[in-house]
Order: structure tokens, then sequence, then C-alpha cells
């Protein structure tokens, strides 16, 4: 690496080639003013704040498009360079609205903060023209007041090379340039995806978020913690002011640098929403009272008295939850395995990626994305397969785009034409539930064109040539014709992925929810491996993973065969350690599965269900079903933030803090533990869910010592080999990535690296089966589920927030346009759909995205898809198939 | 908002220009022209097909198209006049010529008229200063333009394609 030799100001310092002169000087501590500069961006060096005087050159520089040279001699705050940064400013405040006083930005503004720093005077210097603008407001979530804009620029080249949107843009030239969404026709008629960071980056007030609480920033505080939607983890600030959150901030860095979605950034309402449970509510005669923490602990430890006497600790069980932190979910499995005695512990896992836990374990050993989030990045080919990535994990897919921006090939394979398939390298349109016989081609193609790693194949994996016999058994033309496609693209994807050195393959419901799911997921497995593509970084197989903290709920144990760290219960060994620490007998069998859970609350076999920060009534498959089952139980406890719909069955309701209210960890879908904080006291009388579950254990009779999160974690840490060295003292500023074997491991940024955590990568055959249920004369149309950017899965978090609703207010089905030709309907119309399992209503979309005779709906609604959705299972893993069944379109309403 | 451009234009267009353009280097200046000359503008109708086609988001589009004077959201009129406004035309008193168009055309600087025959153009200097001030007509050469000039030259184009 090349040296150069620098003297700042003077200061001689002697420093790595590369970099441009203000991150020197950044690097050096000294306090330069930019306006445009963003370290995430191409330098445009077009505010000239940052200008510094170099010796031997007759005008000033811009530092953040300067590069340093050996023996450049700069000068950052000579009264030649103050001079011109207050002149830049005196320009600029003198076409701005000299509004202060009234600004929403007081406070936060950097013209504000550098003319105070830089001695402007009250008076203009320069009598300018001053722009006449009127303000957009037609996001939903922030308005563009382009009169106070400075046209630094960030906001657009966040939006193009960050986000991947380019839904800004600058509009005419000169004085007269302004930002605004195309044609200036508001952001209804753009492409943006009102992510905010455009109002993250704006310096003054010109990009402002729409509150409806007034605040001025020296009135607020702002708390470092991770955000509770998808499994990406963002950090974020939550900014509060007394007990009210009335904004949400990126953090720069690991995992998100500086990016959120629109979920993140704006759908905090729920947090303050008057609709919170703030005192334990009990059911008496049908109706909900209020009552004391006491009564309803009181009310819980004779139920379950009653109960265990009555049937036994068999007849318990509970879901645990993927929204609350590890720390609750591990005291969840350890109050129903240590204080009652079951392993009928499981959470909605079941239903996203309980087949990619087994079948990567399986095959590789460990059932979590093998990449980190900071690698999608550099890969070279990304095959996105049954993932919606820019709606279900949006900062993910922003980095999809930056990597393709970086030339990185991209296949999509996908049932609905999603926004990554636009720009695609090859879009493959599969029909729903024909994910192996695509995968089974590809491999055959690549095979025989002799694109596989051979010398991978022999030195890491197991299992070959049996594989290879199904693989070629395959049908290219026929596999094509299963999957509606055309043989041609199968191809041509094949031959791309083979080719890349840092092939990542990307995937999510769309390979798990079926009842082929563990298959599905051990077919990638079986095609990253063919290319050596796993084990390497930014090369990798990733399953994204759902929600915040679905990751840490699996690896919690919240799972009915696993304790803490995957070690299963029918493991003598595993259970003599948890026993010795827990200080009872442990079950040595393997409790039941979810979909079992219901059915032995159908069947009598469940008595008493404890649900934590779950909905099953709307989550789960066939909701008539599901609501019988619950109806059905002797005790059903929830414990929750809202009203939610299983809250209403329930018979007492547990008021539960939300993760602006408490500490503990979250481990996201890269693997990373990283730390929650409370920003606000708990909302009225409900309490973090880590103290309700330990003080429940000591009234059933268990002696738990009340611990801290922290405490929690060391526990955690003394029995989880992969968070063995996993402590608060060293997730503050940045997670650490399981596994983390002790105090002085790093963590692991990619898995498998030169051996996998089985030993050697298993081959598995793996011979295509049809879903379950197959469309016929009654019901023609293969219906699909998935999500949708603006909401999180049953909504109960972002249904609270009216701009959401606004935006999706309603359950909606997407068919193609000669589907809706067929049953007479027109965009927007109302239509009742069926299926064998029930009826409901959807606002029918008409897009060619999708083909014919394959229905979408989101499953956020409830009584909506999951009205329709099969509960037919996964034989290995218990994922029912809720991405294929067959419905009718019952006609217009 | 006005449609001038009709959808199968539009078609015709993809398969005249864009495709022509597509794969060198830097097309979309080049189908913006073209956009321009067929049509006399290039509406927000057309922005979003080459957006579609192109695979080049509206923004992006958008600001280009509003960057450049030459290019319009709305048709021009079949004549472009243009009065120079450059340092010589300036000083030997292009500001009155000016004046002198928007009063007998009864349209602003930079609009088109209602009968849509003319559009008074922006015009910078267009590199004859010495026959300044100069005005121009699609691609007729004015010199040495007086004040009485202008009725002359504004009937003479009106003759020309422009009855009502």
């Amino acid at each position: 690496m090349k040296m150069i030799n620098l003297k700042i100001n003077d200061q001689e310092i002697s420093v790595e080639a590369g970099k441009n002169i203000l991150d020197y000087c950044v690097e050096l501590g000294l306090d330069i003013p930019t306006f445009c500069h963003d370290e995430r961006i191409k330098p445009e060096g077009a505010c000239r704040m940052c200008v510094v005087e170099v010796k031997g050159i007759n005008r000033l520089l811009a530092s953040c498009a300067t590069p340093a040279t050996d023996g450049m001699e700069i000068k950052t705050h000579s009264p030649e360079v103050m001079e011109a940064r207050k002149d830049v400013l005196e320009l600029t405040w003198a076409s701005h609205p000299n509004d202060c006083v009234v600004c929403d930005a007081n406070g936060d503004c950097k013209l504000q903060d550098y003319s105070y720093e830089y001695n402007l005077t009250s008076i203009p210097e320069y009598d300018g023209h001053k722009r006449n603008f009127s303000i957009d407001d037609s996001n939903k979530f922030f308005y563009i007041d382009p009169e106070k804009c400075i046209l630094c620029g960030k906001c657009v080249y966040v939006c193009k090379d960050l986000q991947g949107v380019e839904a800004l843009g600058f509009n005419k030239r000169g004085h007269d340039t302004f930002i605004s969404f195309a044609f200036d026709n508001g952001m209804e008629q753009s492409n943006c995806v009102s992510c905010g960071n455009c109002v993250s980056v704006c310096p003054t007030g010109a990009l402002m978020e729409k509150s409806n609480v007034m605040f001025r920033s020296w009135e607020t505080k702002k708390t470092r913690t991770t955000c509770p939607y998808c499994g990406v983890g963002c950090q974020f600030d939550i900014v509060t002011k007394g007990e009210q959150v009335v904004r949400i901030d990126p953090a720069p860095g690991t995992p998100n640098e500086g990016l959120l979605c629109v979920k993140g950034k704006f759908a905090y309402k729920f947090i303050n929403h008057k609709g919170r449970l703030t005192t334990p509510l009990i059911k008496e005669n049908g109706e909900f009272r209020e009552a004391s923490w006491d009564e309803a602990y009181d009310l819980i430890a004779s139920k379950y008295t009653e109960l265990n006497d009555k049937y036994g600790a068999a007849t318990f069980a509970g879901l645990a939850s993927a929204k609350c932190t590890n720390e609750e979910n591990y005291m969840f499995q350890k109050l129903f395995r240590a204080a009652i005695g079951t392993n009928n512990v499981d959470h909605c896992a079941r239903l996203c990626h309980a087949s990619t836990v087994a079948g990567l374990a399986t095959t590789l050993g460990s059932g979590a994305m093998t990449n980190s989030i900071a690698e999608v990045k550099d890969h070279d080919v990304i095959f996105v397969i049954g993932s919606n990535t820019t709606e279900t994990h949006p900062v993910i897919g922003s980095f999809m785009k930056q990597a393709i921006a970086k030339g990185s090939k991209i296949i999509v394979a996908d049932p609905r034409e999603i926004e990554l398939a636009e720009g695609a390298d090859v879009f493959l349109k599969i029909l729903p539930g024909t994910n192996v016989p695509l995968l089974n081609a590809m491999m055959k193609v690549i095979y025989n064109e002799n694109l596989h790693d051979i010398d991978y194949i022999s030195e890491r994996t197991e299992n070959f040539e049996t594989t290879l016999e199904t693989i070629l058994n395959t049908d290219i033309e026929e596999a094509a014709e299963i999957c509606g496609i055309d043989a041609e693209d199968i191809r041509k994807a094949a031959r791309i992925y083979a080719a890349g050195n840092k092939a990542g393959i990307y995937y999510a419901m769309g390979i798990t929810q079926h009842s082929q799911g563990t298959n599905n997921v051990k077919s990638i497995a079986n095609l990253a491996l063919l290319c050596g593509n796993v084990g390497i970084e930014s090369g990798g197989i990733n399953p994204l993973r759902g929600q915040n903290n679905v990751q840490g709920a699996c690896d919690m144990g919240g799972l009915p065969d696993v304790f803490p760290g995957y070690q299963k219960v029918f493991n003598d060994e595993a259970r003599a350690k948890f026993e010795k620490a827990w200080g009872v007998k442990l079950d040595n069998k393997v409790g039941l599965s979810l979909p079992h859970v219901l059915d032995g609350a159908y069947e009598d076999q469940i008595r008493f269900l404890y649900v934590m920060g779950e909905n099953p009534v709307v989550s789960d498959p066939d909701t008539t079903h599901v609501k019988k089952s619950l109806g059905n139980l002797d005790f059903l406890i929830v414990q929750d933030l809202f009203m939610t719909e299983t809250a209403e069955m329930a018979d007492v309701i547990l008021p539960a803090s939300s993760y602006a209210e408490k500490e503990g960890t979250f481990t996201n879908t890269e693997r990373r533990v990283q730390m929650i904080r409370p920003a606000i006291k708990p909302v009225g009388d409900s309490k973090a869910d880590y103290i309700i579950i330990q003080e429940i254990m000591n009234k059933i009779g268990y002696n738990q010592p009340i611990l801290t999160p922290s405490e929690i974690m060391d526990e955690v840490a003394t029995l989880t080999p992969i968070y063995g060295g996993v402590s608060y003292d060293r997730i503050q500023e940045l997670g650490l990535q399981w596994p983390v074997l002790d105090h002085n491991h790093p963590g692991t940024k990619y898995l498998h690296k030169d051996k996998f955590a089985r030993g050697l990568g298993l081959f598995s055959e793996v011979e295509f089966a049809e879903a379950k249920e197959l469309p016929d004369e009654n019901f023609p149309i293969v219906l699909t589920t998935g999500r949708v950017l603006y909401h999180f899965h049953t909504i109960s978090m972002t249904g609270k927030n009216e701009e959401i609703n606004e935006i999706v207010p309603e359950n909606f089905i997407e068919i193609s346009p000669k589907t809706a030709e067929s049953y007479k309907l027109k965009h927007m119309d109302h239509a009742s759909i069926s299926s064998r399992r029930g009826t409901t209503k959807a606002v029918v979309h008409v897009t060619d995205k999708i083909g014919d005779g394959v229905m979408f709906m989101p499953f956020h609604f409830a009584d909506g898809a999951n009205m329709l959705t099969n509960t037919e299972l996964d034989a290995t893993c218990n994922i029912p198939e809720l991405k294929v069944c067959a419905v009718q379109i019952d006609g217009k309403l | 908002m006005s449609i001038y451009v009709l959808e199968e234009q539009l078609n015709e267009f993809k398969i005249e220009v864009i495709n022509k353009y597509r794969d060198t280097k830097s097309p979309l200046m080049q189908i913006l022209q073209e956009s321009q000359k067929r049509y006399g503008c290039v509406p927000v109708e057309v922005q979003e097909f080459i957006s579609k086609e192109m695979n080049i988001t509206t923004a992006k589009i958008n600001g280009v198209v509003s960057f450049y004077s030459m290019f319009s959201l709305i048709p021009s009129g079949r004549h472009i006049l243009g009065v120079c406004t450059g340092t010589a035309c300036y000083v030997k008193g292009a500001s009155r010529l000016v004046e002198r168009v928007e009063a007998l055309l009864d349209t602003e600087y930079g609009s088109t008229t209602e009968d849509g025959c003319f559009t008074l153009a922006h015009t910078r200097c267009v590199g004859d200063c010495a026959q300044a001030p100069v005005i121009m007509v699609n691609d007729e050469f004015n010199g040495k333009v007086t004040s009485d000039d202008i009725p002359k030259i504004i009937a003479r184009h009106r003759g020309k394609n422009c009855k009502k």
C-alpha cells in the first residue's frame, strides 16, 4: 500500500493513499462543514462548504472531491477559507426563506448551525431573488418544501445510488432548479417507496416528516436500538420527547448503513397508540374486566394447578415469540420445560422457516443465513427465489440493487413479476410450488455443460453420486413445462449462476411454505454445493428471516425438539446439562409443533395455552379451524401489546411492554445479536415480557430469581455454545454474529468456511412432488400468499399507523387481465373468493405481473388469506403449505 | 393531463427510434431529441414509455427534459421564433425586440401562441454577432433586425402552413 505524507494545518501525517482530502481531515478530528457530502455516495463537490487551501494551488479546492496527493500542505481554517465558506452561506441564505423561528427543522439544520458558526448577520449580505415554490405534501409521511432546499442533492443521490429507486430528481436548471418527483406530479404517480432515507439526509427543513407532535430538537432524547420489524435488524435512534416517540433516525454502520424502510422509519406510532393494553384483563361471563397483576397471576396459578393435577403437564403448551427478545424467549421455554415440565413450546418460525432449520441443518449443519448482510453488495451473481426482497427485507433489497449497479448479475424466480424481476438478467415466472423441477433442471444443465466445481464436490461434500442420478433423470423440457416457463431460460439461469464466483442465493417463504418445504431447501443446498458456492465470502445460501427475532427465538429453543442452541431434547448429554443448570428433571420427548398444538386443542389433548406476542388467529392456516381450536381450550393466556384477534379469545390478557420500553437482544437474519434499549417507560401498567414470565414461574412454584436481561444472557451463554461468548458488555456498539464460542471469539461473519458445521456438505436426492392441493374443476385457481412493503405480518403494529392504512387499507388479490376477464371482474371491484376451507373478500387488482390462473393475496389481514389456506404439512418439519392452495372466485360483490 | 402522443405512435416510436438507439453509448439524449423532432415535444406519456422501455427512471428522464430548453413537455408551435439574447444582441437592443414580439404575438417569452403557430423560444448566441440583433425563425436567419421588421417577419411565416 502506497503511503503519502500530508501536512494538514500544522500536523504532519503519513497515511495510506487513496482517499480524498476531506477523509483525512475527518480522521484527524477536524470539523469541516459540508452540506452535500455523504461517505456512502460518490462525492459531488456541489456545495463548496468543504473548501480548503492547498499550498501552491491558487484556488480553493473542494476537499470532499479532491484526492490527497503526496506532499500536500493543506489549511482547513485559514482566513481565506473561512471567508469563502461564509460567502457560500451568504449566497445560500440570500435565496432562503428567512423563517427559522417557525421552521420545523429549527435546531436540527446544518444551514442554521453553520450560519451561526460562520458569523452571518441577520441582514443578508446579498439581495437574492427568493424562489417561489409550492410545498409537495403528496407523500403520506413527509413533505418537500423546495424553498428551503439548498440543492445539495443528497436526497437525489441517496434515492438513486443507495435505495436504488430514483424517485426524486432535479427539475429544471440554474436558479429555478428544484427537487421533485418526476413531472412534479407528486408521490402517487412516482415509484417512491416512502423509505424516508431522503428525509434522514436532508440538512435543512426541505424534506421533513409530517408530524402530529410539536417538538424542538433540544427537547428530545435519542436512544440507539434495533428495529422491531423484519429480520434485517436495522439500527436506529428512537427520538423521544418525554414519553412520546416523535421520530426515528437511522444509525450509520452495520447492518443497515444508515438506510431504513417505510416501516422502520415511519411506522412507529403503535408505541404510543391509544389502543395499547395498559392493565391485565380477565374474562368473566364473556366480557373482559380490568384486573391487577396479582389477580391475573393468581388466576393463572390456580388454573395451572387445577389443570396440571387433572390432566398433567403434557396438556400444556406455549407459543414463544419471534417479536420478543432472546432473553424473553429463553425464559419462556425455560418456563415450559423446567417449571411446567413439557417440551410443547413452539412459535411462528414453524410457519416460516421450519423447513430451513430442518433442511439446512441436515445438509450443512446449521439453519441460518451463511453470509452477512454487508456481503450482499459484493456478489457477482444473486439468485432470488421465492423472496420478494425489496418489500419484505427492503434494506437487503436495496443492497441487492447496489450490487446490480456494481455489475452483479441477477436471476429471479417467482410466480409474480416482483420489483427485482424488472431488469433481471433472467426472470423465471414459475408456477407456485414448482421450485424442485426448476432447481433440478438447472443442476442438470450445469452438470451436462461441465460447469460444476469438481474439486469442491470431492473435497467438501458427500452423497454426490446418488444425488446426481436424480438430477440427471430430470427432463429439462418437461421441467420447464411443469414450471410454466421456457426451457431456454432455465439454461440461461443455470449458466449465469454457475459462472458466478461469489453467487448468493436468497430465499424466503416461496421456498419454505410448502408441503415439500424441506425438500425445496435441500434442493437449494444441492445447487450451491454443486457450484462450490457455500462457505465463502459473498457466496452462500441465505434464508431471509421474516421477523426481527425469529432467528433468536429459534436459537433460544423456542422449538419443541431443541433446547437453546439447537441441542436436542432427546440427547441425554444435553438434557443432563440443562437438568443440572435448571435443577429439575426434564422431559426427553419432543414436544408438539404449532399445528399439532392447535389440533391438540381441538381434540382436548391440549388444555392450557400461553401465547406470547403471537396472533395465530390471523397468521395460521385455516382460520376457522384455529378459532375452533382456541375456543376449545380450558385456559388461554395471551400476552401482547394490543387486543389482537387472538387476545379476544383469551381468558386472561397480560399487557406487555413494547421493544421501545425494555432492554434485551434481537438476533437478526445474519445471526447478529444486537441490543434493544428502553427509550420510554413502560406504557401504563404493562411489563416487559421477561419480567412477566419470571414472575409466573415463581407463582407456579419454580424458584426463579428475577434476573435482568443481561443476567439472563449470561445464563444463556453458559448453556448455549453458539452464544458462548455473548455478553452485554461486548455488544453495546456492534452486535456479535454467532457462533461466538467464547469471550475472546470474534463471532462469525460467514458460515462453513473451510468446513461445514456438520463436517461435509450433504447432497440430498430430491424428487419433485406436487403441492397437496391443486386446481380442479371446482377450485380452478392457484392461490399464493405473501407480504406487502407497508404492512407487517398480522398488522397488529403497522395497522396502528393511519398513513400505512391509507396506502394499503384492505385485503386485495392480484389476478391477470385474462383471469379477471373470465370472471367479468374489473380493477378495484370487490370479489368473494372461496377454498374448501372458507370464504373471504378482497379488492381486485388486475395486473400482468401475475400469470393466468394464479392469484396472489397478502396474508396480513384478519379473515383474509388464511380463511382459504391449506393446513397440509411438510412431513419433516410440520410447516403448513401456505403458499399453494386451490380457490375459486365466487363472483363480484 | 392532455395526451399528445397516441399509443400506436408510441409503438412506432419504439420500433423506429428506441430500438435504433437502445444499444448505443448514451441513448437517452438521441431518443429525446427524436421525440422533440417528431412530436414537437417530449410529453409525459413519451417519458413514461421511454422509462419502461429503457429501464431509466422517470425522475431521471424528467430531470434531463426539464434541464434543456430545447425540450418541451407540450408541443411547440409550427414555427420556433427566437430573439437572440446573447451579449452582442442584448447590447444592440434585443430586449426591445422581445417586447415587440411578445406584444404582436400576444404571448410570453418561452410560450406558444394560442393558435399553435409560433413558439417564442429562449435563444442564446447563434454565433453571428456582427449581424446583431438577430432573430431566428426555425432555420431562417434574420440579421440587424429592427423593431419595425418584426411584423413582416411574423406575417411571412404566419402565411406558411399556419392558416387556422
